[in-house]
């Protein structure tokens, strides 16, 4: 029986066990919505502007390991969706985004709500598809899902004209996909680990360094086992948080930009690393040049072969999936007794301890005005270190990676390659509805709230109980930041001048708010908000207004040239 | 360094823009870019000549071998090859000169291809430097017009390309 082009996509969906649909209608997506209507089992997710669709999808997939998806309408249905899909593009989120077109005959006549899509989001996406017949609609689809999810993840935007959504065809889901121009390698050559064993066990100071891939590959479990069988040391990066456990006596924090002094030395003291699903970027390890100065073997390990070699030369390199690299890498480990040598890594130890006795994250506990890390501190111990986190960017996004300490993956949900203010609070929606009983807080800014603050209406909707911690100081903090420290105080443009009331603005969308401007008062306000199981409640923090990001390694410096507090 | 990479791609709308799309967007050179369907009609046969540094041709075979619609890259400099660039110039032959164009012609083993009284348009076939050779040995005031079509190249022997 031949079904339209509309319901194709509906049954696609259903045959991919999509459970939510983020979106926004529009004309050109008119026949997909009327096929959404008349079916039950994807539901579908109101925004209220389309970069929060994709930011949703986006929380969406990331709090989960399954594909986020959203449908937008055609042109600036889409443009509103770019910043949305370029953000999960930096970050390799496997999305799908289907974009309504407008009918074949009118592309390139400059017609209503026209844009090239293609085009336009060519630069920011894994791969993309104008379906020009609805005969390859649904195998078109199930490509999209295919290469979103597998080797190294990413958006898919299928562009739909509209007529392609009327014209009908039989429906055939493909089991599988062929194709001969994508096939991402999954296995690491085994030659190449045995030589990474082999440097590893020879070191006197090994230090493992994991990003954002052990998050995707969901390898945290095989990466904590092959760091406690060797007794080694471990740094997350931002996108790698949850990686390790946060509470681990072999984790040295976060490293990078605002990485621990603990976490950043050793980086840089090392001699052998192993980098593991992370790609040597700018904000991790500073200057490449300063990086080099001390000799160091370089082992990588990414399903992405372009990502390695590409900031730092690596001596050996492994290119697979880094579950199964690090499957491999136990296999062989347990299969032998070499280890590095005992009393050289007992140094190394104690070295790594003198810089942690550093303690560089301290800040003034006893200060009458609230400070950012002590609401962060105290979100962590009211929620017992389980709920999910998302963030903003900014300061408040430093110390909620700071001072949350993740023991578990897919719990920190922060753009982090782009570095997309506004992403919090509408991630947080795709957290909530993957997640409906867990905690989830979304850790904020009062400058980077308000660029997506309408996506408090969504959670009224969909009766959300988020948290949003608003770390409010009254500046663009992290731009004031770099204007007290590189510009001569002067904050050009960087104070939020006429603030809304945020508890009043919660309470018109419906929500609960509260203002919160006692250190004594941050802990009750933070569990009664928490104990409020069916209410988002926003929680305004007045907070220290020239309390500054630590420790700090400014741009173009080396990873040990950090400023101290 | 020069380097010359041939590229095999799914023949599909809108591949050449992601092959171009890549490179502007990372800031790597192109030199020239010719791009054709092969003898499958569901693959083109692309041949880049870029340069830049070991580490810079290394991430252009890498992002390339990424985008989902390329099937193979080889970087033809790393090992024997052959490499052709067409040229059309057309000339203003009058006189004496029309003589000399013949001969220039015949010594670069060119063509004369289209004949007016005034003009001849010449085709030659070779390496770039041969081209430029050439355009350096015919009188430069002579020239009315030139076209290139970029280098295509293939591998010597038992280097072959295919899907």
């Amino acid at each position: 029986m031949s079904i339209t082009g509309a319901e194709i996509v509906m049954r696609c969906l259903q045959e991919e066990g999509v459970e939510y649909v983020f979106g926004y209608p529009g004309g050109a997506v008119l026949f997909l919505y009327d096929a959404l209507f008349k079916q039950t089992k994807v539901k579908h997710v109101l925004v209220r502007h389309e970069q929060g669709a994709i930011h949703a999808a986006d929380g969406y997939a990331r709090s989960t390991t399954k594909v986020g998806v959203a449908l937008v309408t055609s042109g600036p249905g889409v443009t509103n969706a770019i910043t949305g899909i370029a953000t999960a593009y930096m970050d390799s989120i496997p999305l799908v985004i289907l974009t309504g077109q407008v009918p074949t005959a009118a592309i390139g006549q400059d017609a209503f709500q026209e844009c090239d899509t293609v085009g336009i989001t060519r630069p920011c996406v894994k791969h993309n598809f104008l379906v020009k017949d609805v005969k390859d609609l649904a195998s078109t689809i199930k490509k999209a899902f295919y290469i979103a999810s597998t080797g190294r993840p990413g958006p898919v935007v299928v562009d739909i004209p509209k007529d392609i959504t009327t014209h009908v065809a039989e429906f055939e889901y493909p089991d599988k996909v062929a194709m001969r121009s994508y096939s991402p390698a999954i296995k690491g050559h085994s030659g190449q680990i045995k030589k990474a064993i082999q440097a590893l066990v020879e070191a006197k100071r090994p230090m493992v360094y994991t990003g954002g891939g052990i998050i995707l590959g969901d390898s945290a479990p095989q990466l904590t086992r092959f760091v406690r069988l060797l007794g080694l040391p471990v740094t997350n990066t931002l996108m790698g948080l949850g990686g390790y456990p946060a509470t681990d006596r072999q984790f040295l924090g976060m490293l990078g930009m605002h990485g621990t002094y603990e976490a950043n030395m050793a980086m840089q003291h090392c001699d052998v690393l192993i980098a593991i699903g992370a790609r040597f970027d700018d904000r991790v390890i500073g200057n490449p040049k300063h990086f080099f100065e001390e000799p160091r073997t370089i082992i990588h390990i990414d399903i992405d072969p372009s990502s390695i070699s590409k900031r730092v030369k690596v001596d050996i390199p492994i290119v697979g999936n880094v579950g199964e690299v690090l499957d491999e890498v136990l296999r062989q480990l347990e299969g032998s007794k070499s280890r590095p040598d005992a009393e050289s890594l007992k140094t190394w130890w104690s070295q790594i301890e003198l810089w942690r006795g550093r303690d560089c994250l301290n800040y003034d506990r006893s200060s009458s005005i609230i400070k950012p890390q002590y609401v962060v501190e105290k979100l962590y111990e009211v929620t017992g270190g389980d709920a999910y986190v998302t963030s903003d960017v900014g300061q408040h996004q430093m110390w909620a990676a700071q001072f949350y300490k993740f023991d578990q993956p897919r719990r920190w949900i922060n753009s982090g390659g782009l570095g997309t203010m506004g992403f919090g609070l509408p991630s947080a929606v795709g957290v909530q509805l993957a997640h409906p009983g867990a905690q989830v807080a979304c850790v904020t800014g009062e400058a980077s709230i308000q660029m997506c603050i309408q996506e408090l209406s969504t959670c009224k909707q969909y009766h959300l109980p988020i948290k949003l911690v608003n770390l409010n100081n009254r500046y663009m903090g992290m731009v004031r930041q770099w204007q007290e420290f590189f510009h001569g105080n002067r904050y050009a443009e960087s104070y939020m001048d006429a603030l809304p009331d945020f508890v009043k603005l919660a309470e018109a969308y419906g929500h609960i708010g509260m203002l919160i401007d006692k250190p004594e008062d941050v802990e009750p306000a933070l569990i009664e908000a928490f104990s409020r199981k069916d209410d988002l409640v926003f929680l305004d923090f007045i907070t220290d207004q020239t309390e500054n990001v630590f420790p700090m390694v400014p741009g173009g410096k080396g990873l040990s040239e950090m400023i101290l507090v | 360094m020069r380097h010359i990479v041939s590229v095999l791609l799914e023949n599909e709308a809108g591949a050449l823009s992601r092959v171009s799309g890549l490179f502007s967007a990372r800031g790597y050179n192109i030199e020239s870019l010719t791009v054709a369907p092969t003898e499958d009609a569901t693959l083109s046969r692309m041949t880049i000549v870029t340069s830049g540094s070991d580490e810079v041709i290394e991430q252009i075979t890498k992002q390339l071998n990424k985008l989902v619609d390329v099937v193979k890259v080889v970087d033809l400099s790393d090992g024997e090859h052959i490499e052709r660039e067409l040229m059309l110039v057309k000339v203003r032959a009058v006189g004496k000169d029309r003589e000399e164009m013949k001969r220039m012609t015949d010594i670069f083993r060119g063509r004369i291809i289209d004949v007016t009284e005034k003009d001849y348009t010449i085709e030659v076939t070779g390496t770039g430097s041969k081209l430029d050779a050439f355009l350096k040995a015919i009188d430069r005031a002579a020239i009315l017009e030139t076209v290139r079509t970029g280098a295509s190249g293939i591998g010597r022997g038992d280097r072959i390309l295919r899907a």
